[in-house]
C-alpha cells in the first residue's frame, strides 16, 4: 500500500458522488471523506512503523515529468489536516439546502483530492498541476452556490480566479527555468541545484507572488474578504481551513529550500511583511460589519504570523508554523460554521443584527466561546502551542518581531471578544433562536476536542513533523 | 502517592466545574452549590496535608507528568512544584475559596444560572491552582490566562447587560497587554538559560556566572513586571479592576481582591532571584507601587459606590505590596498578601451582605444606620476596617508596618517612599471609616420599603464573615517582629534570613507610633465629617475642584479612551474605507490594463484561420524547442 491510494479514494469518491444523484450525494461524499481520513491514519501508522509509502512512477519522459509523491512527516501532517477537515466540512453542510447537490459534493471531494495532491507531489510540474487543479472546484463552488448579488459575486470570484492564476504563472515560469538548469522537476534535483544568488532571488520572488496571493499576505489579500463573504460557507471553510495552508506549506517545501540564499538575505523584509499583516488584519477586523468578513481579516492576521514564522528560518519557526496551520484550520472552520448556524437561524451576517443569542442558545454560545478563546490562543488550546512557538522563533531573530507580532494576542482578543459580545451577549434577541441540533453540536464537539487534545498533548504531531522539518532546515542551511 | 494527591488537589475543582456545567441545571441549585463548595474543600484538605508536611520537612515535591511543548533549546514539561511558596498560596486560595463558595450558595440563590456561577468559580480555582502549582513558567501561564478567562466570564456573568460585558472585555484585554510582557519575559529567560523550570532556574541563578547577561536580565525583569502590573492592577494597567466590580460580589472578593490579583506578586516572588539582579528595575517597581498606592487611595476618598471604594482600596494595597517587592522584601509582600486576603475578602463579602439586604443598592449615599439591623456584618466589617487601617494589634498593623519600616530603612535620609506609603495609609484609614460611618451609622437613607425589609444575612453569609474577621484580627501572629513563623517558613526559598530580622530599636517604635497616629487621624477625620457633622456626599454633579477630579478618577479612563481606543478604531475605519478600497482598485487597475491590451490585441483577430494557425504553430514550436533544447 502506498500513499497514491489516498488520491484514488478521493477521486473515485468524487466521481461516485457525481453519479449518485442529488439525494444520496452528501452521504456518499461523507462516506468517502471518512474513508480518506481512515486511510490517512493507516498511512500514518505505516509511516511511523518505518515503511516507505512514497510513490515514484515515470509519467512523461520528454520533458521528464514523473508521478512522484513524497509522504514525509510534513506532508502527512497536512494530509491529516485535509483528512480531518474534509469530512467535517461535508458533514457541516448537511443542515443547509443545496441545489444540484451531486455536483456540489463532488466538487468538494475533488478539491480535497487536488489539495492532497498538492501536499504530496514531489515533482514540480505535478505539484503545479495539483496546485492549479485545486482552484477549479472552489471557483465553481463560490460562483454557483455562493450568496449575495450574482453580478457582484461573479466579479469577486472571477477576480480571485484570475488573480491567483496570474500569480501561479510566475511560479510556473520559475519551474520551467529550474527545469532548464536541472533537467528534472524532481524535488531532490531542484534542491541540489547550485544557483547564483541573483537567480535565487528571481526564483524566490516568482514563488513568492504565487504564495503571497494564495496565503494571502498583504498587500496581495484584496480578493480574500469579498470571496469569503460571497462564497457558500463550505467554500469559505475549504479556502480558509485548508487551501490557504497550501501556500504556507509550499513556502516550507519549495520556496525556502530551493532559494535559501535569497530567503536568508531578505528574511527581515518577509518577516516584516507577515507581521505587518498581523497588525493590519487585526485592525481592519475591528470595524467589520459582516461576520464572515471579520473572520476573513482575522485569518489574514493569523496567516501573516504563520508566514513570518516560516521566514524566521529556524526550527521553531517551521514547527510552530505547521502546528499553527493545523490549529488555525480547525478553529477557523469551527468559527465559520458558527457564522453559518447564525445565518441559518437569523438569515443575516450583519453583526449589528445579532446579539442576545446566548440567552436562547446557551450550548451554541458556549461552543462558540470556546472557539473564540482558541482563536485568541488561550493556553491549553492547540493554537497557543503554535503561536507561542512562532513568537519564540521570531524572538530569536529579533526581539521586536516578537513584541510587534505578539500584539496579536491583544488585538485578537479585542476584535474577537467584541464580535462575541455583539453577536452573542446582551438582551434576548427578538427572533427565536433554536439551540444547536445534535449534528451541529457534533461538529463543534469534534473540533473542540481536537483543539483541546492537541493543546495539552501536541507531542504526536511535533514528533511527526520535526524530522522532516529538520531535513528541510538542513537543506536551507547547506 | 504525592502525584495522586496533587492530581486530586488540582482536578477536584475541575470535576466540580464539569459537573456543574453539564448537570448543574438538572441537579438543582443547592446541589450545584454543594458540589462547588465540596470540591474546593477537598483541594483545601489536600493542601493542608501537604502544607503540614512541608512545614516539617522543607522538601519541595516535584511532579512531572509528560512533555508538553518542544522548543529548540528547551523542553516544557507538564509538571507541578509544591514548595513553601506554592503551598502557602494554595492555603489561602483554597481556604478562602471554600469560604466564598459557601457564601455564594446563599448569595446567588436567586440567580437562574447559579449552577453556571459555581461552575465558573470552580474553574477559576482550578486555574488558580495551576498558576500557583506550575513547575515552570508556561504551566503558570496556563493558569495565568485561565484565571483571566474566568475573570472575564464572571465579570460578565450577567451578560444581558452590555455595560458589564464591556467591563469584562476591558479586563481581559488590559490583562493581555500585561500577558504580552510576561510572554516576552518567558522568551528571554528560555533563550538565555535553556530552561523555564523554576527549580532549574534557581540553580542557574545561584551557581552560574551571569555577568555577561545582565542587560538581558534587566529587560526580562521589565517585561515580567509589565505582566505583573496587568494582573495585579498597577499603574498604568490598573483601570480594569474598578470596572471589574460589575461582577457578583463574591467574585470581587475571591478574584479581584484575595487571589487572582495577587498573581503578579506571586510571580515576582517566584522569580525573586532574577529581580535581585536588576536593581534599577526593582527601584522602578518600588516607585510604581508607591505611586499606585497613593493614587488609588486618593480616588477612593470620594467614591460613593461601596464596591468602588473597596476596589480602589485593593489597587492601593496591591501598590504597597509592590513597594515591598521593589525593596527586595519579598516575605513582607507575601505577608501583606495574606493579611490583605483576610480583611479584604471580609470587607467585600460584608459589602455583599449589605448590598444583598438592600436589594442591590451599592450607593453609600442611600445607606446608613445598618448597624442595628445587621450587627454581625457590622462587627466583622469593623474589625476588618480596623485591620486594613493598621490599628494595633490587628493583622494589617503588622504587615503594613513592616512595609513602611522597610521603605524607611531603604533611604532613611530622605524617605520619600515611606512618606508616600504613609500618606496612602492615612487615606486608607479615612476612606474605610468614611465607608463604615456612611453605611452603618446615623439614619437609614434608603426607601421606606427597603427599611421594612432590613435584616441580617443568613448564616451561610455570616459564617464566612466571622471566620475571615477572626483571621483579619489575629492573622498578624504568623509574622510577629522578632519571632516570625512566616520568615522561618519561607527561608529555604530566599536562602537568606528575612529582612525583618533587625531588632526593634527606637526608630522602629517611633515609626510604629507615627503610623498608628496617622491611622487614628484618618479615622478621626472621618468620624468628624461623617459622624459628628453627619455629612453625606451630594449628587454626582455637586463635586467640584479636586474632588471632582478624584471622583472622575483623574479622567484616566477618558484619556485612555481618546488616545488608544478611539485612535485604533479610527485607524480601523481608515483602513477599511480607504486602504482596502484603494488596494482593491489597484488590482482591478491591473485587470483594466490587461483588458485594454486585449482590446488592442483584438485587432489581430482578423478571422483568418490561416493566420491563427501560423501563430499557434510558432508559439508551440517555441515552447517545445525550449523544453527539448535546454
Amino acid at each position: 500500500m502506498d500513499i497514491s491510494y489516498l488520491l484514488i479514494i478521493l477521486l473515485v469518491g468524487s466521481i461516485a458522488t457525481l453519479l449518485s444523484g442529488d439525494k444520496m450525494a452528501s452521504k456518499v461524499a461523507l462516506f468517502f471523506g471518512v474513508i480518506s481520513l481512515g486511510f490517512t491514519l493507516y498511512m500514518l501508522s505505516l509511516f511511523n512503523a518505518g515503511q516507505n509509502i512514497d510513490v515514484n512512477l515515470a509519467w512523461v519522459t520528454k520533458p521528464l515529468i514523473s508521478f512522484s509523491l513524497k509522504a514525509d512527516g510534513l506532508a502527512l501532517a497536512m494530509l491529516l489536516l485535509n483528512g480531518i477537515l474534509t469530512p467535517i466540512i461535508l458533514f457541516s453542510s448537511f443542515g443547509t439546502e443545496v441545489k444540484n447537490a451531486k455536483n456540489f459534493y463532488a466538487l468538494i471531494l475533488f478539491m480535497s483530492f487536488a489539495m492532497a495532491g498538492t501536499f504530496l507531489a514531489s515533482d514540480g510540474l505535478l505539484y503545479y498541476i495539483f496546485w492549479e487543479l485545486a482552484l477549479i472546484p472552489i471557483y465553481f463552488i463560490a460562483l454557483i452556490w455562493g450568496n449575495g448579488d450574482a453580478e457582484e459575486r461573479k466579479k469577486a470570484v472571477v477576480k480571485f480566479f484570475i488573480y491567483t492564476l496570474a500569480g501561479s504563472l510566475f511560479m510556473l515560469t520559475a519551474f520551467i527555468y529550474l527545469y532548464g538548469k536541472a533537467g528534472s522537476f524532481q524535488l531532490e534535483a531542484l534542491y541540489n541545484l547550485e544557483l547564483s544568488s541573483k537567480e535565487q532571488l528571481w526564483i524566490f520572488l516568482a514563488f513568492f507572488l504565487a504564495y503571497a496571493i494564495k496565503i494571502p499576505l498583504i498587500p496581495f489579500h484584496t480578493w480574500q474578504a469579498s470571496v469569503y463573504q460571497k462564497a457558500p460557507t463550505v467554500g469559505t471553510m475549504l479556502l480558509s481551513g485548508i487551501m490557504l495552508k497550501m501556500g504556507l506549506y509550499s513556502v516550507i517545501r519549495w520556496q525556502l529550500p530551493i532559494a535559501p540564499m535569497a530567503a536568508k538575505e531578505y528574511m527581515n523584509i518577509f518577516i516584516g511583511l507577515g507581521i505587518a499583516g498581523v497588525i493590519y488584519g487585526s485592525i481592519v477586523a475591528l470595524r467589520q460589519r459582516d461576520i464572515k468578513k471579520l473572520l476573513a481579516y482575522s485569518s489574514l492576521a493569523h496567516v501573516g504570523l504563520i508566514a513570518a514564522g516560516t521566514y524566521a528560518l529556524n526550527i521553531d519557526g517551521l514547527r510552530g508554523a505547521v502546528l499553527q496551520m493545523m490549529a488555525h484550520g480547525f478553529v477557523v472552520v469551527g468559527l465559520f460554521f458558527a457564522a453559518e448556524i447564525i445565518f441559518r437561524r437569523l438569515n443575516t451576517r450583519e453583526i449589528s443584527e445579532m446579539g442576545g443569542i446566548r440567552v436562547q442558545a446557551p450550548a451554541f454560545a458556549s461552543m462558540f466561546m470556546i472557539l473564540v478563546f482558541a482563536s485568541i490562543s488561550l493556553p491549553s488550546t492547540f493554537n497557543f502551542i503554535g503561536e507561542f512557538t512562532v513568537l519564540y522563533a521570531l524572538f530569536q531573530v529579533n526581539i521586536w518581531f516578537a513584541i510587534i507580532g505578539g500584539t496579536t494576542i491583544i488585538l485578537g482578543a479585542y476584535y474577537m471578544l467584541k464580535l462575541y459580545q455583539h453577536s452573542m451577549l446582551g438582551a434576548t434577541h427578538k427572533t427565536i433562536f433554536k439551540d444547536v441540533t445534535f449534528s451541529e453540536g457534533l461538529v463543534f464537539v469534534i473540533i473542540i476536542g481536537l483543539v483541546l487534545f492537541f493543546g495539552l498533548y501536541p507531542k504526536p504531531l511535533t514528533d511527526l513533523i520535526t524530522p522532516s522539518l529538520e531535513t528541510i532546515l538542513l537543506q536551507i542551511n547547506r | 502517592m504525592d502525584t495522586t494527591l496533587a492530581l486530586v488537589l488540582i482536578l477536584a475543582p475541575l470535576l466540580g466545574f464539569l459537573l456543574n456545567i453539564f448537570f448543574g441545571k438538572q441537579l438543582g441549585k443547592n446541589v450545584a452549590g454543594i458540589i462547588g463548595t465540596l470540591t474546593v474543600l477537598v483541594s483545601f484538605a489536600v493542601t493542608l496535608s501537604f502544607f503540614l508536611q512541608i512545614n516539617q520537612t522543607h522538601q519541595p515535591i516535584q511532579i512531572q507528568l509528560f512533555d508538553w511543548i518542544s522548543i529548540s533549546n528547551f523542553k516544557v514539561e507538564f509538571g507541578f512544584l509544591l514548595d513553601e511558596l506554592s503551598l502557602l498560596w494554595l492555603m489561602f486560595v483554597t481556604g478562602i475559596g471554600a469560604l466564598i463558595h459557601l457564601y455564594s450558595i446563599s448569595y446567588m440563590h436567586e440567580d437562574e444560572n447559579m449552577h453556571k456561577f459555581f461552575g465558573y468559580l470552580n474553574l477559576f480555582i482550578f486555574f488558580m491552582i495551576s498558576l500557583v502549582m506550575g513547575s515552570n513558567l508556561l504551566i503558570m501561564f496556563i493558569g495565568w490566562e485561565g484565571v483571566g478567562l474566568c475573570s472575564y466570564l464572571l465579570i460578565g456573568f450577567w451578560y444581558k447587560n452590555q455595560d458589564f460585558n464591556d467591563a469584562a472585555k476591558k479586563a481581559f484585554i488590559m490583562n493581555r497587554i500585561g500577558d504580552l510582557g510576561l510572554l516576552v519575559g518567558i522568551f528571554i529567560i528560555g533563550y538565555l538559560f535553556n530552561t523555564i523550570n523554576f527549580a532549574q532556574l534557581q540553580t542557574v541563578f545561584l551557581t552560574g556566572d551571569l555577568s555577561a547577561q545582565m542587560s538581558m536580565i534587566s529587560i526580562a525583569a521589565i517585561a515580567l513586571f509589565i505582566g505583573a502590573a496587568g494582573k495585579s492592577a498597577q499603574i498604568p494597567l490598573y483601570t480594569w479592576l474598578p470596572d471589574a466590580m460589575a461582577g457578583p460580589t463574591p467574585v470581587s472578593a475571591l478574584i479581584h481582591a484575595a487571589t487572582m490579583v495577587t498573581a503578579g506578586i506571586f510571580m515576582i516572588t517566584r522569580l525573586h532571584f532574577l529581580f535581585d539582579l536588576a536593581p534599577l528595575v526593582q527601584n522602578a517597581i518600588a516607585i510604581i507601587g508607591a505611586i499606585t498606592s497613593l493614587v488609588a487611595a486618593t480616588i477612593a476618598l470620594v467614591q460613593t459606590d461601596i464596591k468602588k471604594v473597596l476596589a480602589y482600596s485593593t489597587v492601593s494595597q496591591l501598590g504597597l505590596m509592590f513597594l515591598a517587592l521593589g525593596l527586595g522584601a519579598y516575605e513582607i509582600a507575601v505577608f501583606h498578601v495574606i493579611t490583605h486576603a483576610f480583611f479584604k475578602a471580609c470587607l467585600f463579602l460584608g459589602s455583599g451582605s449589605v448590598i444583598h439586604a438592600l436589594h442591590n443598592e451599592q450607593d453609600m449615599r442611600k445607606m446608613g444606620g445598618l448597624r442595628k439591623a445587621m450587627p454581625i456584618t457590622f462587627i466583622t466589617m469593623l474589625l476588618s476596617s480596623l485591620a486594613i487601617s493598621g490599628i494595633f494589634p490587628l493583622a494589617g498593623f503588622w504587615s503594613k508596618d513592616e512595609i513602611l519600616m522597610t521603605a524607611f530603612h531603604a533611604s532613611p535620609t530622605f524617605p520619600v517612599l515611606w512618606i508616600i506609603g504613609s500618606l496612602a495609609s492615612i487615606f486608607t484609614a479615612f476612606y474605610m471609616f468614611r465607608l463604615m460611618f456612611l453605611t452603618f451609622f446615623k439614619e437609614f437613607r434608603g426607601t421606606e420599603e427597603q427599611k421594612q425589609h432590613l435584616h441580617e444575612s443568613p448564616a451561610l453569609i455570616t459564617f464566612p464573615l466571622i471566620v475571615l474577621a477572626i483571621l483579619a484580627t489575629i492573622g498578624g501572629l504568623i509574622s510577629l517582629p522578632g519571632n516570625s513563623w512566616l520568615n522561618h517558613y519561607l527561608m529555604p526559598l530566599f536562602a537568606k534570613e528575612g529582612h525583618e530580622a533587625h531588632v526593634l530599636g527606637t526608630t522602629e517604635y517611633m515609626l510604629m507610633a507615627i503610623a498608628t497616629v496617622g491611622a487614628l487621624v484618618g479615622i478621626g477625620v472621618a468620624y468628624f465629617k461623617y459622624f459628628k457633622q453627619n455629612q453625606v456626599p451630594g449628587e454626582d454633579a455637586s463635586f467640584t475642584g479636586m474632588s471632582k477630579v478624584l471622583y472622575n478618577k483623574y479622567y484616566v479612563d477618558e484619556i485612555y479612551d481618546t488616545l488608544i481606543v478611539k485612535s485604533i478604531n479610527g485607524w480601523s475605519n481608515f483602513f477599511r474605507d480607504y486602504i482596502e478600497v484603494g488596494l482593491s482598485a489597484l488590482v482591478f487597475g491591473f485587470g483594466k490594463v490587461a483588458n485594454e491590451l486585449s482590446f488592442q490585441g483584438k485587432k489581430l483577430h482578423t478571422g483568418s484561420i490561416g493566420f491563427y494557425l501560423f501563430v499557434f504553430v510558432l508559439g508551440f514550436c517555441a515552447i517545445i524547442s525550449y523544453l527539448f533544447i535546454v
